[in-house]
């Protein structure tokens, strides 16, 4: 019988959830507003520019808020795993023989230019908004800044999901996202150094 | 590394905060620098499929386009005039034809360049419908409610100034304003009326659609609505 071990708390799998919805609803409004062919086909501009608006907005109160009410001190320490790189995780890198802990160093890296991709994708969402209503927050380069990321975002993106849904070794761990939980022989053959919780 | 550490077990790096505020201040600077950079590389990203050909990006302000249907579409010329005009597709398409290339510029900071436009001179217009002494200015009303801007008269006449009916060899496709659009290269895009229908000679300049949101009424390139070259 196959034994289960946490990987995920409730809290990380509401931010992960609440973040994907996020990014899905700015990226479909956003590719309406700047792809040409969707633009014409779905028109309605105005509708499309305060629906993608007020989505960003709502994506980061909601994230801010799941980190709110959620358990902080466990997202404190997940934070600092990930800012943490140990010399396994430069091995890993360097496609040399590895350990690795709960989080292997790819995973480190994506989490790390996310978490910056969303700092940057506010600030510079908001100065288009801004900019459209005062001049002092206007600059030529802020919708090059917003469309860089997109592309950048998106292009991390697709690595992610190729990752956990379609390559064989690694999309088991769509169920520790899911579920919370993941295979105890799985977790040891890619997470070696991290000695997991039991699954209660 | 500090005597008492083991040395099996050094110290992590704290690489994740590094990457983060590296790209959290890159990004931000490159408020600054961005569009110079970008402009070097265009010609490079115009091969990649996904970026939107030439860099067009497409602007309305109302639910749908105004769609052209050439046996009702009329471009009407009044206001301060001598003779008031109605002009079919057709009557335009048979006025002198003039051709230019030029680079479109959005207030937002996206540019085009080397755009080939073909259509009509103001001046040629202007030859039929003889604005009256106190006309000074033009109101350019478009077909998508409620956009309108205004040109001086002195602007109106720069030499590169036109009424597009064509945009790259082809007739002016509806996202772009078909069939007739203004294009004043000087001046940003939102001087540059789609789906122009009407062109009221008036005795001043007021503030059209974007002038009433807060854009300066004489939107020259570079040196308007906050930037400066």
């Amino acid at each position: 019988m196959t034994r289960y071990v946490r990987r995920f708390s409730r809290t990380e799998r509401a931010l992960h959830w609440v973040n994907a919805l996020g990014f899905f609803t700015l990226l479909g409004t956003g590719l309406i507003l700047y792809l040409p062919s969707l633009s014409i086909l779905v028109g309605r501009r105005p509708v499309v520019k305060d629906i993608h608006f007020w989505s960003g907005v709502g994506w980061v109160a909601a994230l801010a808020l799941v980190a709110l009410v959620g358990d902080r001190r466990g997202l404190l320490r997940t934070a600092r795993e990930i800012d943490a790189f140990e010399r396994d995780d430069i091995r890993w890198l360097r496609r040399l023989p590895a350990r690795q802990g709960r989080f292997n160093a790819g995973q480190k890296i994506n989490a790390a230019l996310n978490a910056a991709f969303t700092v940057l994708f506010l600030l510079s969402g908001l100065l288009l908004f801004f900019g459209e209503r005062d001049t002092r927050f206007r600059f030529a380069s802020t919708v090059i800044l917003h469309d860089g990321l997109t592309f950048a975002a998106t292009a991390l993106l697709a690595g992610h999901l190729y990752l956990s849904l379609i390559h064989p070794a690694t999309r088991h761990a769509l169920r520790g996202m899911t579920l919370g939980t993941v295979s105890e022989d799985w977790a040891r053959a890619h997470h070696g150094r991290w000695t997991p919780p039991p699954a209660e | 590394m500090s005597a008492n550490t083991p040395a099996e077990t050094p110290e992590p790096k704290r690489y994740g905060r590094g990457l983060f505020l590296a790209t959290v201040l890159g990004g931000a600077s490159s408020l600054l620098w961005g569009k110079s950079v970008w402009g070097h590389l265009s010609a490079a990203t115009n091969a990649i499929p996904l970026i939107p050909h030439g860099g067009w990006r497409i602007y309305t302000i109302s639910g749908s386009m105004p769609t052209f249907d050439p046996a009702t579409w009329r471009l009407e010329v009044g206001g301060l005039v001598e003779r008031p005009l109605s002009l079919s597709y057709a009557d335009l398409r048979a006025l002198p034809r003039a051709t230019q290339i030029s680079t479109f510029h959005c207030v937002t900071g996206w540019t085009v360049p080397d755009v080939h436009w073909a259509g009509v001179r103001l001046a040629d217009i202007f030859a039929q419908a003889r604005p009256l002494p106190q006309a000074a200015a033009l109101e350019l009303v478009s077909a998508e409610r409620p956009y309108t801007d205004y040109l001086t008269l002195k602007q109106a006449r720069l030499h590169d100034v036109m009424l597009a009916d064509e945009m790259d060899l082809k007739p002016l496709r509806q996202e772009h304003g078909a069939p007739l659009r203004l294009v004043i290269p000087e001046m940003y895009g939102y001087k540059n009326v789609k789906w122009l229908e009407r062109i009221n000679l008036v005795p001043r300049v007021e503030d059209g659609y974007w002038e009433t949101l807060g854009y300066d009424r004489d939107a020259w390139v570079g040196r308007s609505n906050g930037y400066s070259s």
